[in-house]
Order: structure tokens, then sequence, then C-alpha cells
């Protein structure tokens, strides 16, 4: 009995501030200023703007992550091949920019991508045209790719280290050639950690704001974007947490995705 | 013609890992020479110089946001530790339904979205009339500290066995004497990772300290995105240097010197 009393601080603690706070979303969600119920706020996704910024969003972030899963499975399999040890320095490093500053990341391709950037100073220097690099919805791809590749690299090396090299052997005695080694082995027993990688990009990539103000320009909103000027701006918290909620739906689909797909934690970055 | 083919692949291989790395580090090391760079363009070299470095530490906002990062990514660190290791304790001896109910509430502020997290939490602050500022953003990264602490105290907790303890309780020992001397030092490592997950976490931070910090007050996090929205200055490169060197060698001793230790 006395043990249970330790948990009493952090029982406390969850209920004032993440059981509340997520209420307190979902009531002014459906709710309007005189605090009468209504389903207006979650409604007006529907509005043409709202629709278009979820649109782009949704399109964004399905495209950066196919990019990072097409991009982090050959390197966590090479990573792996070459039997190189979790903590080993060559792991480190390709790890290492997911503990950076995400800011200072974003900041840095401003710096290569702007009109009087890097790139086109370069370019120009070769008497190139210049391109208009920033502000365009390719920007932001490259963005998110950048930020969120360390999210797709590390679960997936993790399951594949997971995997026995017997098994892999066992598959090419019995007359497995690479590619059918890579669809029947790899593949089916990475994907827990595929999937932990996906959620772990999309739903960041999904409800970004700053990638999308950094690289994308005033012009490009991203569902993110409509949210955080609702809030910042001051304008209406009510409509904010209505839009909050529709995303909300988004990010419940994949922990779903996730319990289904991953049930001992195995995919899991940490 | 096998020997030809595995070279092929390994050049391939390296050609690979190669190319991600440029890709990875390539702006950070742009970042790195422009900090050094005389010349306030992008494009030209005019020169070495340390100005933007003295610029920066000159900075009376740099140095105010470093000493709130530092401040708040300690005492948020340490007190999530506290109530986490407690919290496992007292999870480890529940039975399994609650237990599942807390931990699936745990993992909440690690699943969610930074956005929701962070609105959420604005929401609670003002409902609650608690003003924004240092507090808030304190309070807020305790409350997504706790998670990473304890789910990195958990898996050493659930290996120490508990007839060690209970034979410390038979001879004598009290239960907080018989935990610090005997379940203590098994689940130290775990403790320590997690303090140190959550010091990170905590000083990476941006999108939930922007939701709950109020006017007046910034984070690093917070005074770069202020000013690469006006327009990045050298001084910006100056301290994103600092910073990813910082986090280098941080990352450095935490990987590779308690493995080392272990490895013996």
């Amino acid at each position: 009995m006395s043990k249970k009393i330790l948990a009493a601080p952090y029982l406390l603690w969850m209920a004032g501030f993440i059981i509340i706070p997520l209420a307190l979303i979902v009531y002014y969600g459906l709710t309007d200023k005189n605090g009468a119920f209504t389903i207006a706020n979650v409604a007006s996704i529907g509005t043409p703007e709202h629709v278009k910024a979820l649109w782009l969003s949704l399109w964004l972030s399905l495209v950066s992550t196919a990019i990072c899963l097409v991009l982090a499975y050959p390197l966590a399999m090479i990573l792996r091949n070459r039997g190189i040890g979790r903590g080993s320095f060559i792991v480190f490093i390709f790890i290492l920019p997911m503990w950076m500053n995400f800011l200072l990341r974003t900041m840095a391709w401003q710096t290569l991508l702007e009109k009087n950037g890097v790139i086109n100073g370069i370019l120009s220097l070769l008497h190139l045209p210049t391109q208009s690099l920033i502000n365009t919805a390719g920007a932001i791809i490259l963005g998110m790719v950048y930020n969120f590749l360390p999210f797709m690299v590390l679960p997936i090396y993790n399951v594949l280290c997971k995997i026995d090299d017997d098994t892999i052997n066992a598959a090419r005695d019995l007359g497995a050639n690479s590619v059918q080694t890579l669809l029947r082995i790899w593949f089916p027993l990475s994907v827990p950690g595929v999937i932990s990688g996906i959620t772990m990009v999309f739903v960041p990539a999904l409800t970004t704001f700053v990638i999308s103000n950094l690289l994308g320009g005033s012009k490009i909103l991203l569902i993110g974007n409509v949210i955080e000027q609702e809030f910042t701006r001051g304008s209406n918290w009510h409509l904010g947490s209505g839009l909050s909620l529709v995303l909300m739906v988004f990010i419940l689909i994949s922990m779903a995705v996730i319990a289904k797909y991953d049930k001992n934690g195995e995919g899991s970055a940490f | 013609m096998s020997r030809l083919r595995r070279f092929l692949k390994r050049t391939w291989q390296d050609f690979y890992l190669v190319l991600i790395m440029i890709f990875l580090y390539a702006p950070i090391a742009t970042m790195m020479v422009l900090s050094f760079n005389s010349s306030k363009s992008r494009t030209q070299w005019g020169g070495f110089t340390l100005r933007w470095y003295t610029d920066m530490f000159a900075s009376r906002n740099i140095m105010a946001a470093l000493h709130n990062t530092l401040l708040i990514a300690l005492l948020s660190a340490l007190i999530s530790t506290i109530i986490g290791v407690a919290a496992c304790i007292a999870i480890n001896s529940m039975k399994t339904v609650p237990r599942a109910i807390v931990m699936g509430i745990t993992n909440i502020p690690m699943l969610n979205a930074d956005i929701v997290t962070g609105i959420s939490l604005m929401l609670a602050f003002i409902a609650f009339g608690i003003s924004l500022g240092f507090q808030t953003i304190l309070i807020a990264h305790i409350t997504f500290n706790i998670p990473y602490v304890i789910l990195s105290v958990m898996p050493k907790l659930k290996q120490t066995s508990r007839s060690t303890y209970e034979a410390a309780m038979d001879l004598g020992a009290g239960p907080v004497y018989a935990f610090f001397k005997v379940v203590f030092p098994d689940i130290l490592p775990g403790v320590l990772s997690g303090f140190l997950l959550a010091f990170t976490m905590s000083l990476d931070d941006f999108i939930i300290t922007h939701f709950t910090k109020g006017a007046g007050i910034n984070t690093l996090s917070t005074l770069i995105y202020s000013e690469v929205r006006r327009g990045i200055r050298p001084s910006m490169y100056a301290l994103s240097t600092v910073i990813f060197l910082t986090v280098l060698a941080l990352l450095i001793f935490t990987n590779f010197v308690p493995r080392r230790k272990s490895e013996k």
C-alpha cells in the first residue's frame, strides 16, 4: 500500500497537465464564444481554405514520409549488414542530426535555398540561371525529409538488428535469392520498425507549422499554420481547438496502426 | 567474378552512405563556415573573423535566453526524474489493469503531436489562472519529460529481483534504506539515461515552449525562431555552431564513455 502512494504526485500531474488540458481542447472545440454547444468549429474544416490546407498537409507529409522510407530502408540495411554494433560511431553519425535543434536544421536549409542563398550564389558563379527554390512546396518537402529522416532510420535499424543472421542464412540455404530474402524475410520481420518510422515521420510532418513557415513563405499554409495562427494571433481559440480535434483524429489513427503492428514496442526509437 | 560483385556492391554501399552523409551534414557545415565569414554575403568569403562570436556573447538577449534554456532543462529534468522514478516504483507494484491504464496515459504526450500538447497546456494554464512565463514553460517541460524518464527506468526496474529487496528488509533494513541500498544501484543507469534524455528533450523543444511561454521570455529555440523570421544574422550562425558542438560533445560523452565502462 505504501508504495502506491509514490504514484500520487505523478497521477496528480497527469490529471492536471495531460487529461484536463486535452479535455479543454475538446470543450473549446465543441463550444462557441458564449459557451453553447456547437459543431461549427469542427465543421469549419469543410471551408475551402481549410480543406486546401488539410489536403496540402496530407499530401506533403505523405510524399516526405515515402521519400524518407525509400532513403532510410537501404541505409538501415547497410548499417546493419556491416555488422556495426549498436553503439558504434558510424551509426551515431547518422543519428546525430536527430539531436540537433530542428530550428537550426531548418535555418540551415533556408540559408542554402534563399534567393541570395548559397545554392543560387554557386549557380551564378558558374553563370547558370538562378532558381527560385525557397517558398515552394518542394522546399517544404525537402525540409521535412531532412528533419525527420533520422526518425525513420532509427526504428528500422533497431528492428533489423534484432533479426538473427541464422534466419537469413537458413533462407539462403533453402535456395532463396537476394530478392526473395528481402521480400520474404527481411521485410516482413521489419514491419514493426517500418510502421513506427512511418508514424514518427508522418505525425510531425502533418502537424508542422515551423517548416512551412520558414521554407514555404507566407503563401503556403498547412493545417498546422492555420491552427497556430488561430492561437498566437489571438483570433479564435474555439476554431483552433475545433481544427485540432480534426488533427487528433489522424493522430489517433496512427496510434491505432502502431498498436496493431508493433504490439511489443519492438520498433521504438529509444 | 563473385569477388568483383562483392567489391561493386560494397563500393555502391559506401557511395550511398557518403551521399546521405553529405545530405545530412552539408547544411550544418555551411552554417559553421559562414559563422567565421567576415563578409555578410553568403557566397563570398571575406576573410576569417570571430566577430559574430563576440557579438553573440555580448548580446543580452542571447545570453538571457541561454540562461533560461539551461535552467529550465536542468530543473525540468531533475523534477521529472524524481516524479518519474517514484511513479515507476508504484506502477511496478500495480495490478495489470491499472498499470495498463497509467502506462497508456504516459504514452499520450509522446505520441500526441507537439502542437496539440502545446495548445492544450496553454488552454489549461489560462483556465487555471497561471500567468504564462517561466513557470509555465517549466511545468510544460516536466510534463513531456516524465514519460521519457518512466520509459528509461521501467525496464531496469523490471530486471531487479524482488528477493534481494525482501532479503534486505528481513535483515532489518527499513523500506527506504533497503530501496536506496539495494534497488537504486541497479536502476541507476536507467535513471541517469532518463535524466539525460529529459535534459536533451527540454533543450531541443520549440513547439510546446512556443505556446506556453507568454510574452517577454525566450528560450534559445524561441529566440532563434523570432530571429529567423526577421532574417538571419551571422551571429545566429555562430550560435548554432556553438550549440552543435556542445550537443556533439554531450552526446559523445553520454554514448561512448558509459559504454566503455560496461564493456569491461
